[in-house]
């Protein structure tokens, strides 16, 4: 079984390095988005992503912020999950650009007025909150682990910058400067994943994004995804495995997932019931093509099927079954993607003039898309790339480390 | 691409049913073409020069329409450039859904594949056989209320004084976030295509020729702007800087486009966009474009 994972990594980690070399050589020429439907599978990676990592980390602020004793153990992976997948959505949007080396440029021109520029800002400060906040979190593990002859030992060594001291007074310290560091994140991460939301819904020109329900939206939908990878990495990936408390933390995690799951479902609702109903065709016409367009299965099929309706079946009927509810959780995780897709592309899949689509034919300016195989390998990467530094992270950080210092 | 002169006396500013009188002359005379203008000869520079504005004649009876808009343009270059309201009139009736001002435009801007500035979009009306066509040529509408302006991250674009919404080249980063925002799909892409692509001969001399917009040379080269940028329609802003009106004005076989300043009531498009006969597209969004279309 392990070895068929890490064969199953080597290969989309080889795919993957194709992509980007594609990508790097000939820029967005084997895309195949076009200047109607101008973004497309990263831009939905992306905010696939920085869900997860907000999702996360304000489930971390649970333990930090509010204390919540018996989720306690999970802070440090969820900082470190929410720093993972930081890292991947910076990546794959990073790939989105055109012109790459010219990112620099937001965090110099003060476009004020910008959400994206706000969101840069934001999601930079928040990175290097997480830092810190995580240093945090492990100084006291990092400073037993110096002890180690081995590899992490000598990492711990250089990342605990000599602050070894684990008396009961510098624990004490820690707890309090992440209490101040997590309050901090509270807002931060509120704030920049809502203005990830407020992104799309500024977009007056989209009525399918122009929806005040959108940072909502995405807040609650961040918290479903991260906290379904969460509970899905607890129940497979914890090192103590079968123990009382193992089992009660992977149902507690997996009761908030379904509650997220459900108030994620409900906004949808909302949007599709208000949008769909009668009158204005313009408006709804977005949602018809999520619904009943060519990829009308993303949504019923992947989205409300695998991704919201099965595992919320199986959290409800088996939740207090680690197995179970892991695979509940991977089912909600993974199928986000969908959900994130049906959030990008319809709204530009409507020519904004009618008989625009036939006005000048050419394979750039059409109002269909499925990304392409370069676009495919570049976001494997991505998630390739964010596997890996998960697990190597997890191996040399006492990310897991239960033992009480 | 150039600008046409024609010879001929009368006095300016003449009524609507004048010029359409002229319009048979006028056609006649533009055949005889006198000078042709290189645009490279003109003066570069998004700034604002009056110095090498061509010498045009006399205003005369029958002249064409573009000889007069000509002349309107010229009065509103001598004017400081926050005083100037260019703007773009399109007689819908006029429009006979030849193209020409489509194809100008890649040819004067020197457009890959997939960028297009000004389509033309051709609809067909009722049900066999009570059918009738109906063309909407699809410039930037260079709104007074851009919503393409405060999205972008880098300050990229923005309105000019004169009203003109122009892109940054050299600032912009590519993230197509404008494209979203604009109501009138009126932003591209450069992919960076080629229309040879795949062929012994790509790229071709024609190809590859430098881009003049915003009065500056643009080499196609590989990640050198233009190419991974948002590209949009100016106006022709390079030429009105030479004292030339818009390609696709000048090129437009029915006359259906005008160009002009819309602060000088003199000129034949500040006319224009007082006729009763005036629309411009999603008006709701208060969005205040600057193209009209005249029905």
């Amino acid at each position: 079984m392990k070895r068929l994972l890490y064969i199953l990594w080597a290969v989309a980690f080889a795919l993957g390095s194709i992509g980007v070399y594609q990508r790097l050589m000939w820029g967005h020429q084997p895309t195949a988005y076009g200047s109607y439907i101008t973004w497309g599978l990263w831009v939905a990676m992306y905010i696939y992503f920085i869900g997860l990592s907000a999702g996360a980390f304000l489930l971390s602020t649970l333990v930090y912020v509010f204390g919540v004793k018996r989720l306690e153990r999970i802070g440090k992976l969820a900082l470190f999950t929410a720093l993972v997948a930081l890292v991947a959505a910076l990546l794959v949007i990073w790939f989105d650009l055109g012109h790459m080396h010219r990112f620099w440029k937001v965090y110099t021109s003060f476009a004020w007025q910008s959400l994206m520029a706000w969101m840069v800002w934001l999601y930079t400060a928040y990175f290097l909150l997480l830092v810190v906040e995580l240093w945090f979190a492990l100084r006291a593990d990092l400073a037993v682990w110096t002890r180690r002859p081995d590899l992490p030992g000598r990492i711990a060594r250089l990342l605990s910058l000599g602050k070894t001291d684990t008396s009961p007074a510098a624990l004490e310290r820690d707890a309090k400067a992440l209490k101040i560091l997590g309050g901090l994140g509270v807002p931060l991460a509120t704030a920049f994943h809502g203005g990830v939301g407020a992104l799309f819904g500024v977009i007056g020109a989209r009525p399918y994004w122009y929806s005040a329900l959108y940072p909502i939206m995405f807040l609650l939908a961040a918290l479903a995804s991260g906290g379904a990878l969460l509970t899905f990495i607890v129940a497979f990936f914890w090192p103590e495995k079968g123990t009382r408390e193992h089992h009660d933390l992977t149902v507690t995690l997996g009761g908030l997932t379904l509650a997220l799951l459900a108030l994620d479902l409900l906004t949808e609702w909302a949007e599709f019931s208000i949008h769909t109903y009668v009158a204005i065709p313009a408006t709804a016409e977005a949602y018809k093509l999520v619904l009943f367009g060519p990829y009308w299965w993303v949504f019923w099929i992947v989205h409300l099927g695998l991704g919201a309706l099965l595992p919320a079946a199986i959290l409800i009927l088996r939740g207090r079954q680690v197995a179970w509810v892991g695979t509940a959780a991977f089912l909600i995780a993974s199928a986000f993607i969908s959900a994130r897709l049906n959030i990008v592309i319809p709204a530009l899949a409507v020519p904004e003039l009618r008989g625009l689509e036939r006005a000048y034919i050419d394979p750039r300016l059409t109002f269909t898309y499925f990304p392409s195989l370069m676009e495919w390998m570049v976001g494997i990467f991505a998630i390739a790339l964010g596997v890996a530094l998960f697990y190597v992270g997890s191996r040399v950080l006492p990310i897991f480390e239960t033992k009480e210092v | 691409m150039g600008k046409r002169k024609t010879r001929g006396d009368v006095k300016e500013n003449a009524g609507r049913r004048e010029f359409l009188k002229g319009l048979g002359l006028a056609t006649i005379s533009l055949a005889g073409v006198a000078v042709e203008k290189e645009v490279e000869a003109a003066p570069q520079g998004s700034t604002d020069s009056t110095a090498k504005l061509p010498t045009l004649p006399t205003a005369a009876e029958g002249e064409s329409i573009l000889l007069r808009m000509q002349r309107d343009l010229q009065r509103a270059m001598k004017k400081p450039l926050e005083e100037r309201r260019w703007v773009m009139a399109i007689d819908l009736r006029k429009c006979i859904g030849c193209s020409a001002c489509t194809i100008a435009c890649v040819s004067e801007n020197k457009l890959p594949p997939g960028v297009v500035y000004r389509p033309v979009i051709d609809e067909e009306l009722g049900e066999y056989p009570h059918v009738s066509r109906r063309f909407i040529p699809r410039p930037c509408m260079q709104c007074d209320n851009p919503p393409c302006v405060p999205v972008c991250p880098v300050n990229a674009t923005y309105k000019r004084p004169d009203g003109i919404v122009e892109i940054n080249y050299d600032q912009c980063i590519g993230c197509r976030y404008c494209i979203t925002a604009c109501p009138y799909q009126a932003r591209y892409f450069d992919f960076g295509e080629n229309v040879t692509d795949g062929t012994p001969a790509s790229p071709e001399r024609y190809e590859t020729s430098p881009s003049p917009e915003y009065g500056k040379k643009w080499p196609r080269e590989e990640g050198e702007s233009p190419i991974g940028n948002v590209r949009k329609c100016q106006f022709c802003l390079h030429r009105l800087n030479a004292g030339m009106l818009p390609a696709c004005v000048t090129t437009c076989v029915g006359y259906a486009t005008f160009f002009g300043d819309a602060n000088d009531h003199e000129s034949l498009v500040a006319e224009l966009v007082a006729s009763p006969r005036v629309v411009r597209l999603k008006e709701e969004l208060g969005t205040e474009p600057k193209t009209y279309y005249l029905m």
